[in-house]
Protein backbone atom coordinates (compact mmCIF):
# COMPACT_ATOMS: atom_id res chain seq x y z
CA UNK A 1 0.00 0.00 0.00
CA UNK A 2 1.40 3.45 -0.92
CA UNK A 3 1.98 6.28 1.55
CA UNK A 4 -0.56 8.33 -0.39
CA UNK A 5 -3.14 5.60 0.15
CA UNK A 6 -2.22 5.43 3.86
CA UNK A 7 -2.76 9.16 4.25
CA UNK A 8 -6.01 9.03 2.29
CA UNK A 9 -7.32 6.27 4.54
CA UNK A 10 -6.22 8.17 7.63
CA UNK A 11 -7.96 11.30 6.43
CA UNK A 12 -11.10 9.31 5.73
CA UNK A 13 -11.05 7.80 9.17
CA UNK A 14 -10.49 11.20 10.73
CA UNK A 15 -13.49 12.50 8.83
CA UNK A 16 -15.43 9.59 10.25
CA UNK A 17 -14.61 10.76 13.74
CA UNK A 18 -12.50 7.84 14.85
CA UNK A 19 -8.94 6.68 14.80
CA UNK A 20 -8.19 4.58 11.75
CA UNK A 21 -8.89 0.95 12.32
CA UNK A 22 -10.45 1.15 15.78
CA UNK A 23 -12.25 -2.13 16.36
CA UNK A 24 -15.75 -1.97 17.84
CA UNK A 25 -15.60 -5.72 18.42
CA UNK A 26 -13.92 -6.94 21.61
CA UNK A 27 -11.78 -10.09 21.56
CA UNK A 28 -12.00 -10.36 17.80
CA UNK A 29 -8.86 -12.50 17.79
CA UNK A 30 -10.55 -15.02 20.12
CA UNK A 31 -7.53 -14.91 22.44
CA UNK A 32 -9.41 -14.55 25.73
CA UNK A 33 -11.49 -17.47 26.98
CA UNK A 34 -12.01 -16.97 30.71
CA UNK A 35 -14.89 -19.42 31.11
CA UNK A 36 -13.14 -22.31 29.43
CA UNK A 37 -11.80 -23.51 26.12
CA UNK A 38 -14.41 -26.09 25.16
CA UNK A 39 -18.11 -26.72 25.68
CA UNK A 40 -20.84 -28.99 24.40
CA UNK A 41 -23.72 -26.78 25.53
CA UNK A 42 -26.59 -26.28 23.12
CA UNK A 43 -28.37 -23.55 25.06
CA UNK A 44 -27.94 -19.82 24.50
CA UNK A 45 -24.99 -18.42 26.39
CA UNK A 46 -21.33 -17.52 26.74
CA UNK A 47 -19.12 -20.59 27.05
CA UNK A 48 -15.66 -20.24 25.55
CA UNK A 49 -14.18 -17.14 23.89
CA UNK A 50 -15.16 -13.98 25.75
CA UNK A 51 -17.78 -11.55 24.48
CA UNK A 52 -19.15 -13.93 21.85
CA UNK A 53 -22.22 -16.01 22.58
CA UNK A 54 -23.33 -19.19 20.91
CA UNK A 55 -27.08 -19.27 20.45
CA UNK A 56 -28.98 -22.32 19.29
CA UNK A 57 -32.74 -21.76 19.50
CA UNK A 58 -35.23 -24.66 19.75
CA UNK A 59 -32.85 -27.25 18.31
CA UNK A 60 -33.73 -30.78 19.44
CA UNK A 61 -31.22 -33.08 17.77
CA UNK A 62 -28.13 -30.93 17.51
CA UNK A 63 -24.96 -31.90 19.35
CA UNK A 64 -21.87 -29.72 19.06
CA UNK A 65 -18.50 -28.95 20.50
CA UNK A 66 -17.60 -25.28 20.44
CA UNK A 67 -14.12 -24.28 21.46
CA UNK A 68 -11.22 -21.90 21.40
CA UNK A 69 -9.06 -23.38 18.68
CA UNK A 70 -5.45 -22.97 17.62
CA UNK A 71 -6.35 -23.55 13.98
CA UNK A 72 -5.75 -20.16 12.37
CA UNK A 73 -5.11 -18.59 8.97
CA UNK A 74 -1.42 -18.85 8.18
CA UNK A 75 0.73 -15.75 8.40
CA UNK A 76 -1.95 -13.40 9.75
CA UNK A 77 -0.66 -13.17 13.30
CA UNK A 78 -3.55 -14.91 15.01
CA UNK A 79 -3.04 -17.59 17.66
CA UNK A 80 -6.68 -18.55 18.16
CA UNK A 81 -10.01 -18.93 16.49
CA UNK A 82 -13.48 -19.96 17.60
CA UNK A 83 -14.50 -23.38 16.35
CA UNK A 84 -17.93 -24.91 16.00
CA UNK A 85 -18.00 -28.63 15.36
CA UNK A 86 -21.32 -30.30 14.66
CA UNK A 87 -21.08 -33.82 16.05
CA UNK A 88 -24.75 -34.77 15.65
CA UNK A 89 -26.71 -33.10 12.88
CA UNK A 90 -30.07 -31.38 13.15
CA UNK A 91 -31.49 -33.56 10.39
CA UNK A 92 -34.87 -31.82 10.16
CA UNK A 93 -34.72 -28.05 10.63
CA UNK A 94 -38.04 -27.01 12.13
CA UNK A 95 -39.54 -23.59 11.41
CA UNK A 96 -38.63 -22.18 14.83
CA UNK A 97 -35.05 -23.39 14.91
CA UNK A 98 -32.09 -21.07 14.66
CA UNK A 99 -28.36 -21.31 15.31
CA UNK A 100 -26.10 -18.25 15.47
CA UNK A 101 -22.84 -16.81 16.86
CA UNK A 102 -22.98 -13.19 17.95
CA UNK A 103 -21.60 -10.20 19.84
CA UNK A 104 -23.44 -7.20 21.23
CA UNK A 105 -21.91 -3.73 21.57
CA UNK A 106 -22.80 -1.08 24.15
CA UNK A 107 -24.67 1.98 22.90
CA UNK A 108 -22.29 4.42 24.57
CA UNK A 109 -19.51 2.99 22.40
CA UNK A 110 -21.47 3.70 19.22
CA UNK A 111 -22.38 7.37 19.59
CA UNK A 112 -19.70 8.44 17.08
CA UNK A 113 -21.57 6.54 14.36
CA UNK A 114 -24.21 9.30 14.44
CA UNK A 115 -27.01 6.87 13.62
CA UNK A 116 -30.36 8.56 13.28
CA UNK A 117 -28.81 11.61 11.61
CA UNK A 118 -27.87 12.52 8.05
CA UNK A 119 -24.23 12.02 9.09
CA UNK A 120 -24.63 8.35 9.98
CA UNK A 121 -21.36 6.51 9.31
CA UNK A 122 -20.79 3.43 7.21
CA UNK A 123 -19.42 0.35 8.94
CA UNK A 124 -17.16 -2.37 7.62
CA UNK A 125 -17.01 -5.84 9.11
CA UNK A 126 -14.03 -8.03 8.28
CA UNK A 127 -13.12 -11.52 9.46
CA UNK A 128 -11.32 -14.71 8.61
CA UNK A 129 -13.55 -17.75 8.24
CA UNK A 130 -13.20 -21.41 7.34
CA UNK A 131 -16.01 -23.90 6.91
CA UNK A 132 -16.47 -27.47 5.77
CA UNK A 133 -19.66 -26.41 3.99
CA UNK A 134 -19.45 -24.10 0.99
CA UNK A 135 -22.26 -21.71 0.15
CA UNK A 136 -24.08 -18.61 1.35
CA UNK A 137 -24.18 -17.59 5.03
CA UNK A 138 -26.18 -14.72 6.49
CA UNK A 139 -24.66 -12.00 8.62
CA UNK A 140 -27.06 -9.82 10.58
CA UNK A 141 -26.57 -6.31 11.92
CA UNK A 142 -29.28 -5.63 14.49
CA UNK A 143 -29.93 -2.22 16.07
CA UNK A 144 -31.49 -3.44 19.32
CA UNK A 145 -32.55 0.04 20.47
CA UNK A 146 -34.45 0.93 17.31
CA UNK A 147 -35.44 -2.66 16.41
CA UNK A 148 -33.97 -2.25 12.96
CA UNK A 149 -31.86 -4.73 11.02
CA UNK A 150 -29.57 -4.91 8.03
CA UNK A 151 -29.06 -8.40 6.62
CA UNK A 152 -25.93 -9.20 4.63
CA UNK A 153 -24.27 -12.37 3.44
CA UNK A 154 -20.90 -13.90 2.72
CA UNK A 155 -19.97 -16.96 0.70
CA UNK A 156 -17.66 -19.81 1.55
CA UNK A 157 -16.07 -20.65 -1.79
CA UNK A 158 -13.77 -23.52 -0.86
CA UNK A 159 -14.34 -26.11 1.85
CA UNK A 160 -11.96 -26.25 4.81
CA UNK A 161 -9.93 -23.28 3.60
CA UNK A 162 -9.41 -19.96 5.37
CA UNK A 163 -11.04 -17.06 3.51
CA UNK A 164 -11.02 -13.34 4.31
CA UNK A 165 -14.43 -11.65 4.12
CA UNK A 166 -15.48 -8.01 4.27
CA UNK A 167 -18.97 -6.56 4.48
CA UNK A 168 -19.76 -2.84 4.34
CA UNK A 169 -23.09 -1.38 5.38
CA UNK A 170 -24.38 2.18 5.10
CA UNK A 171 -25.08 4.25 8.17
CA UNK A 172 -28.72 4.31 9.21
CA UNK A 173 -30.10 7.83 8.74
CA UNK A 174 -33.64 7.00 9.84
CA UNK A 175 -34.64 9.48 12.52
CA UNK A 176 -35.42 6.70 14.96
CA UNK A 177 -32.18 4.82 14.45
CA UNK A 178 -30.06 6.48 17.13
CA UNK A 179 -28.28 4.27 19.65
CA UNK A 180 -29.08 4.82 23.33
CA UNK A 181 -26.16 6.52 25.08
CA UNK A 182 -25.92 4.01 27.90
CA UNK A 183 -24.39 0.70 28.93
CA UNK A 184 -27.07 -1.46 27.34
CA UNK A 185 -26.63 -3.60 24.26
CA UNK A 186 -27.37 -1.54 21.15
CA UNK A 187 -25.82 -3.24 18.15
CA UNK A 188 -25.60 -6.97 17.59
CA UNK A 189 -23.51 -8.60 14.89
CA UNK A 190 -24.48 -12.21 14.22
CA UNK A 191 -23.29 -14.99 11.96
CA UNK A 192 -26.11 -17.37 11.04
CA UNK A 193 -25.47 -21.11 10.75
CA UNK A 194 -29.05 -22.20 10.19
CA UNK A 195 -32.48 -20.61 10.27
CA UNK A 196 -35.91 -22.24 10.06
CA UNK A 197 -38.66 -20.63 8.06
CA UNK A 198 -39.87 -18.58 11.05
CA UNK A 199 -36.62 -16.65 10.73
CA UNK A 200 -36.52 -16.17 6.97
CA UNK A 201 -38.73 -14.64 4.34
CA UNK A 202 -38.23 -11.52 2.27
CA UNK A 203 -35.27 -9.79 3.86
CA UNK A 204 -34.08 -6.27 3.17
CA UNK A 205 -30.35 -5.82 2.69
CA UNK A 206 -30.32 -2.21 3.83
CA UNK A 207 -31.50 -0.85 7.15
CA UNK A 208 -35.17 -1.34 7.86
CA UNK A 209 -37.65 -2.15 10.58
CA UNK A 210 -37.04 -5.59 12.01
CA UNK A 211 -39.57 -8.34 11.97
CA UNK A 212 -38.47 -11.78 13.03
CA UNK A 213 -40.21 -13.44 10.13
CA UNK A 214 -38.40 -11.70 7.34
CA UNK A 215 -35.14 -10.29 8.55
CA UNK A 216 -33.02 -12.77 10.40
CA UNK A 217 -31.56 -14.86 7.62
CA UNK A 218 -31.73 -15.41 3.90
CA UNK A 219 -33.94 -18.35 2.98
CA UNK A 220 -31.35 -19.58 0.49
CA UNK A 221 -28.50 -19.71 2.96
CA UNK A 222 -26.80 -22.97 3.87
CA UNK A 223 -27.96 -25.14 6.73
CA UNK A 224 -24.62 -25.73 8.39
CA UNK A 225 -26.03 -27.86 11.20
CA UNK A 226 -27.74 -30.34 8.86
CA UNK A 227 -24.59 -32.43 8.74
CA UNK A 228 -21.44 -32.93 10.75
CA UNK A 229 -18.75 -30.38 10.00
CA UNK A 230 -16.52 -27.63 11.31
CA UNK A 231 -16.65 -23.84 11.17
CA UNK A 232 -13.88 -21.50 12.33
CA UNK A 233 -13.77 -17.73 12.67
CA UNK A 234 -11.17 -15.21 13.88
CA UNK A 235 -9.85 -11.73 13.22
CA UNK A 236 -13.27 -10.16 13.59
CA UNK A 237 -13.17 -6.42 13.14
CA UNK A 238 -15.97 -3.85 12.89
CA UNK A 239 -14.80 -0.36 12.00
CA UNK A 240 -16.08 2.97 10.79
CA UNK A 241 -15.77 3.56 7.07
CA UNK A 242 -16.12 1.61 3.89
CA UNK A 243 -12.64 0.10 3.83
CA UNK A 244 -11.43 -2.86 5.83
CA UNK A 245 -8.11 -2.07 7.46
CA UNK A 246 -5.74 -4.63 9.00
CA UNK A 247 -6.66 -6.19 12.32
CA UNK A 248 -5.09 -4.34 15.24
CA UNK A 249 -3.41 -6.92 17.45
CA UNK A 250 -3.67 -5.86 21.08
CA UNK A 251 -1.68 -7.23 23.99
CA UNK A 252 -3.39 -10.05 25.84
CA UNK A 253 -3.63 -7.82 28.91
CA UNK A 254 -5.46 -5.06 27.05
CA UNK A 255 -7.84 -7.55 25.54
CA UNK A 256 -8.45 -9.30 28.86
CA UNK A 257 -9.21 -6.03 30.65
CA UNK A 258 -11.81 -5.14 28.02
CA UNK A 259 -13.42 -8.55 28.43
CA UNK A 260 -13.44 -8.27 32.22
CA UNK A 261 -15.83 -5.36 31.99
CA UNK A 262 -18.40 -8.00 31.01
CA UNK A 263 -17.24 -11.16 32.79
CA UNK A 264 -14.66 -12.00 35.39
CA UNK A 265 -13.82 -15.07 37.42
CA UNK A 266 -11.24 -16.31 39.87
CA UNK A 267 -11.43 -20.04 40.35
CA UNK A 268 -8.47 -20.25 42.70
CA UNK A 269 -9.60 -22.01 45.86
CA UNK A 270 -9.45 -19.85 48.99
CA UNK A 271 -8.61 -16.67 47.08
CA UNK A 272 -10.81 -14.55 49.37
CA UNK A 273 -11.47 -14.82 53.11
CA UNK A 274 -14.19 -13.44 55.32
CA UNK A 275 -13.26 -11.09 58.16
CA UNK A 276 -15.07 -10.10 61.33
CA UNK A 277 -16.35 -6.57 60.80
CA UNK A 278 -18.80 -6.34 63.72
CA UNK A 279 -19.29 -8.64 66.66
CA UNK A 280 -22.03 -10.69 65.04
CA UNK A 281 -21.19 -10.71 61.34
CA UNK A 282 -18.37 -11.58 59.01
CA UNK A 283 -18.00 -9.96 55.58
CA UNK A 284 -16.25 -11.22 52.48
CA UNK A 285 -15.38 -8.56 49.89
CA UNK A 286 -14.13 -9.13 46.34
CA UNK A 287 -12.90 -6.18 44.32
CA UNK A 288 -13.13 -6.44 40.54
CA UNK A 289 -9.99 -5.92 38.42
CA UNK A 290 -11.86 -3.36 36.28
CA UNK A 291 -15.25 -1.70 36.79
CA UNK A 292 -17.87 -3.95 35.29
CA UNK A 293 -20.51 -2.86 32.79
CA UNK A 294 -23.27 -3.14 35.39
CA UNK A 295 -23.73 -4.74 38.78
CA UNK A 296 -22.99 -8.35 37.86
CA UNK A 297 -24.81 -11.56 38.60
CA UNK A 298 -22.77 -13.38 41.24
CA UNK A 299 -21.98 -17.07 41.20
CA UNK A 300 -19.88 -17.56 44.31
CA UNK A 301 -19.03 -20.80 46.04
CA UNK A 302 -18.02 -20.74 49.71
CA UNK A 303 -16.08 -23.24 51.79
CA UNK A 304 -18.90 -23.25 54.32
CA UNK A 305 -21.93 -21.27 55.40
CA UNK A 306 -24.62 -19.38 53.56
CA UNK A 307 -23.62 -15.83 52.64
CA UNK A 308 -25.91 -13.03 51.50
CA UNK A 309 -24.71 -10.36 49.04
CA UNK A 310 -24.74 -6.83 50.43
CA UNK A 311 -24.69 -3.55 48.51
CA UNK A 312 -22.59 -4.90 45.67
CA UNK A 313 -22.08 -2.76 42.59
CA UNK A 314 -20.03 -2.58 39.40
CA UNK A 315 -16.83 -2.06 41.40
CA UNK A 316 -17.02 -4.81 43.99
CA UNK A 317 -18.95 -7.67 45.48
CA UNK A 318 -19.33 -8.42 49.14
CA UNK A 319 -21.42 -10.80 51.17
CA UNK A 320 -21.98 -11.37 54.85
CA UNK A 321 -22.80 -14.21 57.22
CA UNK A 322 -23.97 -14.21 60.81
CA UNK A 323 -20.93 -15.27 62.80
CA UNK A 324 -19.34 -14.23 66.10
CA UNK A 325 -15.74 -13.68 67.14
CA UNK A 326 -15.77 -17.10 68.80
CA UNK A 327 -16.80 -18.89 65.60
CA UNK A 328 -13.80 -21.06 64.76
CA UNK A 329 -14.94 -21.87 61.21
CA UNK A 330 -12.77 -20.53 58.43
CA UNK A 331 -14.84 -18.91 55.70
CA UNK A 332 -13.41 -18.49 52.22
CA UNK A 333 -14.44 -18.73 48.61
CA UNK A 334 -13.99 -21.81 46.44
CA UNK A 335 -14.53 -19.75 43.31
CA UNK A 336 -16.04 -16.44 42.24
CA UNK A 337 -17.67 -15.73 38.88
CA UNK A 338 -19.28 -12.43 37.93
CA UNK A 339 -21.36 -11.88 34.83
CA UNK A 340 -22.33 -8.49 33.43
CA UNK A 341 -22.61 -9.58 29.83
CA UNK A 342 -25.05 -8.06 27.43
CA UNK B 1 -36.03 -13.69 21.61
CA UNK B 2 -33.76 -16.15 23.36
CA UNK B 3 -34.51 -17.81 26.65
CA UNK B 4 -32.33 -19.01 29.49
CA UNK B 5 -33.65 -21.49 32.04
CA UNK B 6 -34.46 -19.77 35.33
CA UNK B 7 -36.06 -21.56 38.27
CA UNK B 8 -36.38 -21.17 42.06
CA UNK B 9 -36.40 -17.37 41.89
CA UNK B 10 -36.75 -15.74 45.27
CA UNK B 11 -36.11 -12.24 46.55
CA UNK B 12 -33.56 -11.90 49.32
CA UNK B 13 -33.23 -9.12 51.86
CA UNK B 14 -30.01 -7.75 53.25
CA UNK B 15 -29.30 -7.38 56.94
CA UNK B 16 -30.92 -3.95 56.92
CA UNK B 17 -34.15 -5.58 55.78
CA UNK B 18 -33.96 -4.05 52.31
CA UNK B 19 -34.91 -6.06 49.25
CA UNK B 20 -31.44 -6.60 47.81
CA UNK B 21 -31.73 -8.99 44.90
CA UNK B 22 -33.03 -12.28 43.55
CA UNK B 23 -31.56 -15.67 44.28
CA UNK B 24 -32.28 -17.94 41.34
CA UNK B 25 -31.12 -21.09 39.61
CA UNK B 26 -29.92 -20.02 36.17
CA UNK B 27 -28.99 -22.75 33.73
CA UNK B 28 -28.65 -25.17 36.68
CA UNK B 29 -26.44 -22.91 38.84
CA UNK B 30 -27.62 -20.93 41.86
CA UNK B 31 -26.79 -17.27 41.40
CA UNK B 32 -27.49 -13.91 43.01
CA UNK B 33 -28.99 -11.40 40.60
CA UNK B 34 -28.89 -7.69 41.49
CA UNK B 35 -31.94 -5.46 40.98
CA UNK B 36 -30.06 -3.54 38.30
CA UNK B 37 -32.05 -2.89 35.12
CA UNK B 38 -28.79 -3.02 33.16
CA UNK B 39 -28.10 -6.56 34.37
CA UNK B 40 -29.18 -8.89 31.56
CA UNK B 41 -30.16 -11.70 33.94
CA UNK B 42 -32.45 -9.34 35.87
CA UNK B 43 -33.95 -8.13 32.59
CA UNK B 44 -34.54 -11.74 31.55
CA UNK B 45 -36.18 -12.53 34.90
CA UNK B 46 -38.54 -9.58 34.46
CA UNK B 47 -39.29 -10.69 30.90
CA UNK B 48 -40.16 -14.20 32.03
CA UNK B 49 -42.30 -12.83 34.89
CA UNK B 50 -44.17 -10.63 32.40
CA UNK B 51 -44.63 -13.64 30.13
CA UNK B 52 -46.12 -15.55 33.02
CA UNK B 53 -43.52 -18.30 32.90
CA UNK B 54 -41.70 -17.38 36.11
CA UNK B 55 -42.79 -16.34 39.58
CA UNK B 56 -40.48 -14.68 42.11
CA UNK B 57 -41.12 -15.87 45.65
CA UNK B 58 -41.06 -13.40 48.52
CA UNK B 59 -38.02 -13.25 50.76
CA UNK B 60 -37.92 -15.57 53.77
Amino acid sequence: MSRARDFADLAGAADAGTVAGTNLIINGDMAVAQRGTSSTSVTDGYYTVDRFSFTPVATDELAVTHSQSTTVPSGQGFANSWKLEVTTAETALAADELCIFRQQIEGQNLQHLAYGTSSAKSLTLSFWVRSSLIGKYSCLFYNLDATRTNLQSFTINTADTWEYKTITIDGDTDSGAGFDNDNGGSLQVAWIFAAGTDWTGTPHTGWGAHTQTDDYAFSDQVNFIAQTGTFYITGVKLEVGSTATPFLHESYGENLAKCQRYYWQNTTNAAYYAYQYVSTYKALPVFFPVPMRATPTADVSYSSGSFTPYQDDEYHFKAYIASSYTDTTGYNTSYVKFNAEL
Amino acid sequence: MYSITITNAQYYNDLDGNQAGIKATINSTEMFVPLDPANSDYAEILRQVDAGTLTIQDAD
